[in-house]
C-alpha cells in the first residue's frame, strides 16, 4: 500500500476547495477511484477542506457506503430489503457466504470477491436480487447462486492462465 | 440545443417537438428502468435495433426506450403503438417474428397474455386488469416519453405548466393552487404541500432559501421514486421550478440515494438539457426569475431521509437528526429557510398546475386527494408499481390489480410504510387507502411500499427483520432509540429461537411504548410500529413460538426441521442440491435427511418438484 499513488487525491481536491459541503462528494470521488478511502487521503482532505481528521473519520464511519479497505475485483451487493427478505434473501446470503467462505463486509483471500449487503436495489420486482459490479441478477435461487459464482470463478481462472 | 430567451420561443419550440413526434408510426416501446434491465430489457433493445437495421425498417418502425411503466412482473415486455399491443416476458428470439407482424399490421396471439380464469386473450394493455383498474396520472407519462430527451417531454405537454405559471406572473397564485388541490406530501407524513410552501414564502429572504427534492427512498422494498426519476426526470425539474417561483427560492437540491445509478444518470442529463435550453439558470425565459438545481448523492444511511438529518448530510456532515423547532422552514441548509418534498410530491405539481387544482381535488376522498403510487411486491402474483386514486381498498389493490397470491399459499397481511409502518391483516383489507385509515389500523401510508405476506411469512421474523434494520440505522443520538431498538431486536431474536418467555412479550410491549414516547426524530418515534402491529394482529404467532416452540410459517430456523415425506419418487435432485451432503437415498427410493448434518438452508425444498420436503 506504500506505493499508492496519491496524486489523484490532490487532483480531486483542487475542484472542491471553495465548495460548501464538499466532504461527502470528495470522499465519494476518492472511493470511486481507489475503491476505498486510503488512510493518506484523510489527512490530505483534512488539510484541503480545513476539517479535522476526526470529523472525517466520523463521517466515514457514519455512512455505510464508505470503506477503509480495498474492494475485491467483484463487489457483490446483495439486497436485504423487505421484498427480498420475504422472498428468502437470508438463505441466499448464507449460501453466498458458504460458497465464497467470507462474511458480509469481507473480501476473499484471492481478492476476487467482496460481499456487501444493501437496503434495497430498487428492483424489488425480481426479488431476491443482487448486483455484481453493475450487473443485476434477479429471482435468485440457491442453485442460481452456485452457477453464477462458478461461472465467474471459471472466467477468472481462465484469464489468469492466459 | 439553442437557448430559449422568451416564452414565445418556447411555443415555437414546442410546435416543432410536436410535429416530430408524429412522423414514425408504429412504434415499439420497451420499458427499461432498473427493474426492466435486471430482467433483460437491454438485450431486447439490442436485438430490436439490430433487426430493424438489418431489415431496413428504421424509417418505418419507431423504437422508444422508456423508464418503468409499472408491470415489472412481465418484464422484459414490449408495447406496440398505436394499438397498445402488450407482449409480456419477451424472448429475444421472438423479436424477428414480432417485427414482421408489426409490418403486416398483425398480432401474434400465441405470445399474448391470457386471462387465467376465462382463458380470453388480452391483446391491449388496457385489457389487463393490472392496468385498467389504476388511475395512472404520473406513471402513464413514463410510458409516453424517452426520459433522456427534453423534446420528448415537451411533446407530451411538458414544461407547459411552468410556462403557465410564468404567464400568470403571480407567485401567490402558485401557492393558492397547490393549497386548493389539497396535495399532501407523498414522503410519509402527509403534510399539506401548499401550507409548507406558504410558510416558506413568508420567511424573510435575506440570504436565500432552499428547495429540496427528497429522493433518498429509504423504505427497503419501495421503488416508486426511483421509477419516476429514471422515467421522467424533467417532471421533477419542472415541479421544482414551479415551486421555486411560488416561494421565491433560487437554489434547489436533489438528494438522491447512491444505489440508484440510472436515476442519477438520467437526472444529470435532464439537468444539463434544462440548463442548455434556459429553463434553469439566470433570467429563465426572460422572466427575470433565476433558479438552478444541484444533485447531492447520499452515502447509505436510512436516517438521512429524515429532514434535519438530510440537511446535515447535504452540508457534508454526519446525518444525525436534531431537535425541532427550529423547523427546516425557519432554519434549514446552512441556516437558511428550507422546504423539503418527496419525489412523487414534486411529480404531482405540474399535473396540478396544468389540469387545475379543482380537477386534482376531485380524485380521491375527503382530505386525501389525487393518486398515490405503491410498490406492490412480495408474495403477490402481479408485482409492480400501481398508481391508484386515494380511497381504493387494500383488497382491490391486492386481488384485482395484484391478481392475488403468487403461489398456492393464502395472503395473510400487507406491510405498508416500511420500517416506520405496520402489518395490516387480511381481515382489515376492506379499509380504504388514505393517510387516516392506515394510521387508524396501526400502520402508516409511508412513501408507498406495500409488501404482501402469505402463510409462509413468519410475523415474528418480519418484526425481527425490521428491528434489525432499525437498530443498525439508529444514529445513536437518543439513548432510548439506540438501546431500545437493540433490546427489542434481542428479545425478538430470542423468541424466534425458541428462547422466549411470556415475560418477554410484556417487556416487548413496554419497550415499544417507551421508545415511541421518548425519542426525538421520526425514526425512533415510529420504530415500534412493526412490533406493535404484529403484536396486535398476530399475537398467536408469538405465542406459538414461545409456548409450543414452533414457527407456524416454517421460517425460524431454530424451530423447524426438514424431512422427506412419502411423495418422494427418489429423483435425487435434492441429494445433488444439498450443500452439506445431508441427504442420502438410492434412485427411485425415498430419500432421507440426516438432521444432524442439515443446515436448514432449504435447497432441497427449492428443487423438489413433488412437494416431498416438509418443514
Ligand atoms: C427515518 C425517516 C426516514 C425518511 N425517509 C424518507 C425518504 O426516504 N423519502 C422521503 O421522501 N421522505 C422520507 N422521510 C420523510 C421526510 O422526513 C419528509 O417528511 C418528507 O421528505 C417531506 O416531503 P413531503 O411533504 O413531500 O412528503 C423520512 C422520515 C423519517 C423520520
Ligand atoms: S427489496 Fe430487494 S430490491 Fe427492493
Amino acid at each position: 500500500m506504500s506505493n499508492l499513488d496519491i496524486t489523484y487525491i490532490s487532483q480531486i481536491l483542487t475542484g472542491y476547495k471553495s465548495m460548501k459541503g464538499a466532504l461527502i462528494p470528495v470522499l465519494q470521488e476518492v472511493q470511486n477511484h481507489y475503491t476505498y478511502i486510503p488512510e493518506p487521503a484523510v489527512d490530505l482532505i483534512a488539510e484541503a477542506l480545513n476539517i479535522s481528521p476526526s470529523e472525517i473519520y466520523g463521517v466515514l464511519t457514519f455512512y455505510t457506503q464508505f470503506y477503509t479497505q480495498p474492494e475485491g475485483k467483484y463487489t457483490i451487493k446483495l439486497c436485504r430489503g423487505t421484498a427480498c427478505h420475504v422472498k428468502g434473501s437470508k438463505s441466499i446470503l448464507e449460501a453466498i457466504e458458504r460458497k465464497l467462505g467470507i462474511r458480509v463486509g469481507e473480501t476473499t483471500k484471492d481478492d476476487l470477491f467482496t460481499l456487501r449487503i444493501v437496503a434495497c436495489l430498487g428492483a424489488c420486482a425480481v426479488a431476491p436480487v443482487m448486483m455484481v459490479n453493475g450487473d443485476y441478477y434477479g429471482e435468485l435461487t440457491l442453485e442460481k447462486i452456485e452457477g453464477i459464482f462458478d461461472e465467474l470463478q471459471a472466467k477468472e481462472c481462465k484469464s489468469a492462465k492466459t | 440545443m439553442e437557448k430559449l430567451n422568451f416564452i414565445e420561443q418556447f411555443r415555437t419550440f414546442r410546435r416543432n417537438c410536436l410535429s416530430q413526434g408524429d412522423s414514425v408510426v408504429p412504434t415499439i416501446v420497451v420499458p427499461a428502468g432498473t427493474c426492466g434491465r435486471a430482467s433483460g430489457a437491454n438485450e431486447l433493445i439490442r436485438v430490436i435495433e439490430q433487426e430493424l437495421a438489418d431489415k431496413g425498417l428504421t424509417e418505418k418502425i419507431g423504437l422508444r426506450v422508456t423508464g418503468c411503466h409499472g408491470f415489472c412482473e412481465m418484464e422484459p415486455y414490449i408495447l406496440i403503438e398505436p394499438e397498445q399491443t402488450f407482449y409480456p416476458k419477451v424472448d429475444p428470439a421472438e423479436i424477428p417474428n414480432i417485427i414482421e407482424a408489426v409490418v403486416r399490421g398483425d398480432v401474434l396471439e400465441d405470445l399474448l397474455l391470457k386471462d387465467s380464469e376465462s382463458g380470453r386473450i388480452m391483446q391491449k394493455q388496457d385489457d389487463l386488469p393490472f392496468f385498467n383498474k389504476q388511475v395512472r396520472t404520473i406513471l402513464s407519462r413514463n410510458e409516453r416519453i424517452d426520459p433522456v430527451s427534453i423534446e420528448s417531454y415537451i411533446s407530451i405537454g411538458g414544461y407547459s405548466a411552468m410556462v403557465k405559471v410564468f404567464e400568470n406572473g403571480d407567485p401567490k397564485w402558485v401557492i393558492s393552487e397547490v393549497k386548493a388541490s389539497g396535495l399532501r406530501g407523498r414522503g410519509g407524513a402527509g403534510f399539506l404541500t401548499g401550507l409548507k410552501w406558504k410558510m416558506l414564502a413568508e420567511q424573510p429572504n435575506g440570504h436565500g432559501k432552499f428547495l429540496v427534492c427528497n429522493a433518498d427512498e429509504g423504505d427497503p422494498g419501495a421503488y416508486m421514486d426511483r421509477s419516476v426519476l429514471e422515467g421522467n426526470p424533467h417532471s421533477i425539474i419542472e415541479g421544482m421550478i414551479i415551486g421555486a417561483y411560488g416561494t421565491g427560492v433560487t437554489e434547489g437540491i436533489l438528494y438522491v440515494r447512491n444505489e440508484y445509478p440510472l436515476a442519477i444518470k438520467h437526472f444529470n442529463i435532464a439537468l444539463r438539457q434544462a440548463r442548455e435550453i434556459g429553463f434553469l439558470g439566470e433570467d429563465i425565459l426572460g422572466t427575470g426569475f433565476s433558479f438552478d438545481i444541484s444533485l447531492v448523492k447520499g452515502a447509505g444511511a436510512f436516517v438521512c431521509g429524515e429532514e434535519t438529518a438530510l440537511i446535515r448530510s447535504i452540508e457534508g456532515k454526519m446525518g444525525e437528526p436534531r431537535q425541532r423547532p427550529p423547523f427546516p422552514i425557519q432554519k434549514g441548509i446552512y441556516g437558511k429557510p428550507t422546504a423539503i418534498n418527496n419525489v412523487e410530491t414534486w411529480a404531482n405539481i405540474p399535473v396540478i398546475i396544468e389540469g387545475g387544482a379543482e380537477a386534482f381535488a376531485k380524485i380521491g376522498t375527503k382530505n386525501n386527494h389525487g393518486t398515490k403510487i405503491f410498490s406492490l411486491v412480495g408474495k403477490i402474483k402481479n408485482t409492480g408499481l400501481v398508481e391508484i386514486p386515494m380511497g381504493m381498498t387494500i383488497k382491490e389493490i391486492v386481488y384485482k390489480i395484484g391478481g392475488g397470491p403468487a403461489g398456492k399459499s393464502e395472503i395473510k397481511a400487507v406491510q405498508t410504510g416500511g420500517p416506520s409502518g405496520g402489518c395490516i391483516p387480511a381481515n382489515k383489507f376492506d379499509i380504504s387507502i388514505d393517510y387516516d385509515s392506515l394510521t387508524e389500523v396501526g400502520s402508516i401510508m409511508g412513501s408507498g411500499g406495500m409488501i404482501v405476506m402469505d402463510k409462509n411469512t413468519c410475523m415474528v421474523d418480519v418484526a425481527k427483520y425490521f428491528m434489525n434494520f432499525l437498530k443498525d440505522e439508529s444514529c445513536g443520538k437518543c439513548y432510548t432509540c439506540r438501546k431500545g431498538t437493540q433490546r427489542m431486536y434481542e428479545i425478538l431474536d430470542d423468541i424466534s429461537k425458541g428462547k422466549g418467555t411470556s415475560a418477554h412479550l410484556r417487556l416487548l410491549d413496554e419497550l415499544a411504548h417507551v421508545v415511541k414516547d421518548t425519542t426525538m426524530c421520526g425514526l425512533g418515534q415510529t420504530a415500534s410500529n412493526p412490533v406493535l402491529s404484529t403484536l396486535r394482529y398476530f399475537k398467536d404467532e408469538y405465542i406459538e413460538h414461545i409456548e409450543k416452540k414452533r414457527c407456524p410459517a416454517g421460517v425460524c430456523k431454530e424451530l423447524i426441521s426438514y424431512s422427506i415425506n412419502e411423495n418422494c419418487v427418489g429423483c435425487r435432485a435434492c441429494v445433488k442440491a444439498c450443500p452439506e451432503g445431508a441427504i442420502s437415498g438410492e434412485k427411485k427410493q425415498r430419500h432421507f435427511i440426516d438432521t444432524g448434518k442439515c443446515i436448514k438452508c432449504g435447497a432441497c425444498r427449492n428443487v423438489c418438484k413433488f412437494e416431498a420436503v416438509d418443514v
